[in-house]
């Protein structure tokens, strides 16, 4: 038996393959036992003692065994292997939650670096930041900017030729407390001059909101907005010839925005009365009110609109021009106004477009001196109406492109204030003006405009070129 | 006469708008109005609040949170809200002041529980050495983009589930267990990119608009240049050449830029170099298929790795 071992199936003999692989050693033991075993019962075999059929019986045993062996092996290398991702896992989570730790603790370190910071006595300083704004203008030397019909205010018109400062502009402004906001805006020009100084309620709730000071009107679109943020270098004629320009005065205002999802903002003021088209604060010392009303929304993400009605009623009390005419009675004027925008998406970056307008109706009733007709003093009425519509075009990142008309005109004036200041002499004035601006940053912007003026019988172009600059606080960007 | 008869027609058209207006649109109510800012921080309310809020957002992932205007639409949402969520760190510096005192409310006013900022509750990155604008409009609280970095939100919206416990006492137990579940989730989440991301790790990748700082942490990214260098003034063509010049030979990975930015200067970059350009969302809705948070990150992974490990698995 032992010789046929050596034969060539010794090497396909299971048990010594066993033997010899890398085994434990009790596996091995385990084989050799068997081995013994088999060649007992070989030895027995060949003694005669064993029959063949049992021999057969053995080595079926021996599978089986060595079966059932495999089996209990490669479950507990699987039980291991079980073990180990368990572990890995379990080392991994505790990484997971050491790092999650570690955010926390950042972050509560965060909460007590802000609680714990040393402040000085100028954390509290207001937001400050400053307008600069200076142009160049020309125009032929003997075009007199005149709108005939209307009573000419102290701030109209373009301006001296070459170049000048426009209004820069000195801004601070800060929360109060926890009820009020303050702002201040002084602009300076050839004098310094309060343009605005107010303070404004925050937290009143269901949509109120008052503001008292001196301040610009919420009436129209453009009269509560600082003129740097204006698309065009001046402002439109109706603007000029209605308002002066804008209209700001002291005085106390108070809003309510309905609990809608629609914006719908509702305001009434009561100022003074010593500014342009008020004058002489009368009525005592309450000579204009207003009353206001802005519709708004979005259409879609890209567009947006707001719509407004507003109406002003001043008293006016000897008006005067530097001729020495002299207007006394009741100034009322009722402004519509809209504006929409769009964008891609409305994402304002690289591409938007702004439609804008606005319609005047004006009523001066009153008692007119006229210098140019021997101080008669008369009764007067008389409606004059205005608009303006505009179209501002980003067509790159830093470039856009604006056009606007202007147009005013006048009713009749009675046959006795001809050839006086308030005579149109027939005349509409209107004003076609065409602009380009480019803004290095949202910080800076130089523009070029030209104005077409046909204001009366004559025609003349005026052309400016601005810049304005912001610095300090970040502005804001108001629609 | 006429025109007599004409102010009365206006008159009545003026109180006819005024009373009309009032039955328009009555607000919908629900158990908080949350006003966010971006829509990330929509997304992560809505993880948390379920049902129990109503959630608007002032920007879609389309625009860029810097520029936006305080439009009429914008104050109304503020005045009926209850929770304002915002990135903070002086990105919506040039709407949101203006927002809080047009809308008059003062559940949402600054340091109050209902006034929210996410930079508040992070570690920021990007803190400008120099505060000057000749660096362009530096943000001098460090850079405000903190959810491109997903274990910000962990951070974040522990912070927020907080508040609005506070702000809503009645559900506080529902908030809480939105948010014990979400945070599991993200968890989840947060441990897949991480294993997503280990392949990127030390890749070499140029940035349109210093957004990235958080995501670039996370994912241990080498940010090599800005194509922007001065944020919110565009790319000169001089630093662009220089760009050209600089990674013609000593290649980067790749060019990131977000959804809302213009991509001609990327694209100009990527036709130059060699170098592979790609959009990443930025936030949820940048892209059509980035719907909130978890497909957020999903979409930015998948992208990057795409980006990034394609090229190199050619090469091999």
């Amino acid at each position: 038996m032992i010789f046929s071992l050596k034969n060539s199936s010794l090497k396909n003999y299971l048990p010594l393959k066993l033997l010899f692989q890398k085994k434990s050693v009790i596996f091995r033991l385990f084989i050799l036992n068997l081995l013994f075993s088999t060649i007992i019962s070989a030895q027995e075999v060949k003694n005669g003692q064993v029959p063949k059929n049992k021999q057969s019986e053995i080595l079926i045993q021996l599978k089986n065994e060595l079966q059932l062996l495999q089996q209990s092996y490669q479950e507990k290398i699987k039980q291991l292997e079980e073990r180990v991702i368990k572990a890995e896992q379990a080392l991994d989570l505790t990484q997971d939650d050491l790092s999650e730790t570690q955010d926390d603790l950042e972050s509560l370190a965060i909460d007590v670096s802000q609680q714990g910071n040393i402040r000085s006595a100028n954390t509290f300083n207001p937001g400050i930041g400053m307008i600069l704004n200076g142009r160049w203008l020309s125009y032929s030397d003997n075009f007199e900017y005149k709108l005939p019909g209307f009573f000419p205010t102290e701030e109209s018109g373009p301006g001296e030729q070459g170049s000048g400062l426009g209004e820069s502009e000195l801004n601070m402004n800060a929360n109060v407390d926890d009820m009020f906001y303050a702002s201040v805006t002084l602009a300076f020009g050839d004098e310094v001059e309060v343009e605005e100084a107010y303070i404004q309620t925050i937290n009143l709730d269901h949509g109120l909101n008052v503001k008292a000071g001196r301040f610009f009107s919420g009436i129209g679109y453009l009269s509560s907005k600082h003129s740097h943020s204006d698309d065009f270098a001046n402002r439109p004629l109706p603007y000029e010839a209605f308002l002066g320009g804008k209209f700001g005065d002291v005085g106390i205002q108070t809003t309510w925005l309905a609990p809608t999802d629609l914006f719908w903002e509702t305001g009434v003021e009561v100022y003074r009365g010593d500014s342009f088209p008020a004058a002489g604060a009368s009525n005592s010392g309450n000579g204009v009110w207003t009353a206001f009303s802005h519709l708004g929304g979005d259409i879609t993400d890209a567009q947006s609109w707001r719509f407004g009605l507003s109406y002003l009623h001043a008293d006016v009390d000897s008006r005067a021009t530097e001729q020495g005419d002299i207007f006394t009675g009741t100034n009322k004027l009722w402004i519509a106004d809209f504006v929409y925008k769009w964008s891609p998406n409305g994402n304002r970056g690289e591409q938007e477009f702004k439609l804008q307008g606005e319609y005047f109706n004006g009523n001066d009733k009153g008692v007119f001196s006229s210098m140019g007709n021997e101080l008669t003093d008369d009764e007067f009425d008389r409606d004059q109406t205005g608009w303006y519509l505009e179209g501002v075009y980003r067509f790159a990142r830093q470039w856009r492109i604006g056009v606007r008309t202007s147009m005013l005109s006048s009713d009749n004036i009675p046959t006795q204030f001809i050839g006086s200041l308030l005579d149109d002499f027939g005349y509409s004035p209107e004003q076609h003006s065409l602009m380009l601006d480019w803004s290095n940053s949202e910080f800076s912007r130089i523009r070029l405009q030209v104005d077409h003026n046909k204001l009366d019988d004559k025609q003349e172009s005026v052309w400016i070129l601005q810049y304005v600059a912001a610095f300090g606080a970040h502005g804001a960007h108001s629609f | 006469m006429i025109f007599k008869f004409i102010r009365l027609n206006k008159l009545h058209v003026f109180v006819g708008i005024l009373v009309s207006t009032f039955f328009l649109s009555l607000p919908v109510f629900a158990n908080i109005n949350v006003f966010t800012c971006e829509p990330e921080w929509k997304s992560l309310v809505q993880e948390l609040g379920g049902d129990k809020v109503s959630v608007f957002s002032a920007t879609t992932g389309l625009q860029d949170p810097h520029q936006v205007q305080a439009r009429p639409s914008l104050i109304s949402k503020m005045s009926n809200a209850d929770l304002l969520v915002c990135s903070g760190a002086d990105l919506e510096i040039g709407w949101l002041p203006l927002l809080l005192r047009r809308a008059s409310n003062s559940n949402i006013q600054v340091n109050k529980p209902g006034y929210f900022l996410a930079a508040e509750h992070v570690r920021l990155l990007g803190l400008p050495k120099v505060i000057d604008r000749s660096q362009g409009d530096v943000h001098a609280a460090g850079n405000p983009h903190v959810h491109t970095d997903p274990k910000n939100i962990r951070l974040i919206a522990k912070a927020l589930v907080k508040r609005m416990k506070v702000i809503d006492p009645a559900n506080a137990d529902y908030y809480q267990k939105q948010a014990d579940d979400f945070l599991i989730r993200w968890k989840k989440a947060v441990k897949k990119w991480k294993i997503q991301v280990k392949l990127l790790k030390g890749s070499k990748i140029i940035v349109q608009h210093a957004s990235w700082d958080y995501l670039l942490d996370f994912v241990k990214l080498e940010q090599v240049a800005t194509i922007e260098n001065k944020p919110g003034i565009p790319v000169s063509s001089g630093h662009l050449h220089l760009l050209v010049k600089q990674f013609k030979h000593n290649a980067a990975d790749v060019i990131i830029h977000a959804a809302y930015q213009n991509e001609r200067s990327s694209t100009w970059l990527a036709k130059r170099t060699g170098i592979k350009s790609i959009t990443l969302p930025f936030t949820v809705g940048g892209t059509a298929n980035v719907t909130d948070l978890f497909s957020l990150y999903d979409e930015t992974f998948r992208l990057l790795s795409n980006a990034i490990l394609i090229p190199i698995a050619l090469n091999m």
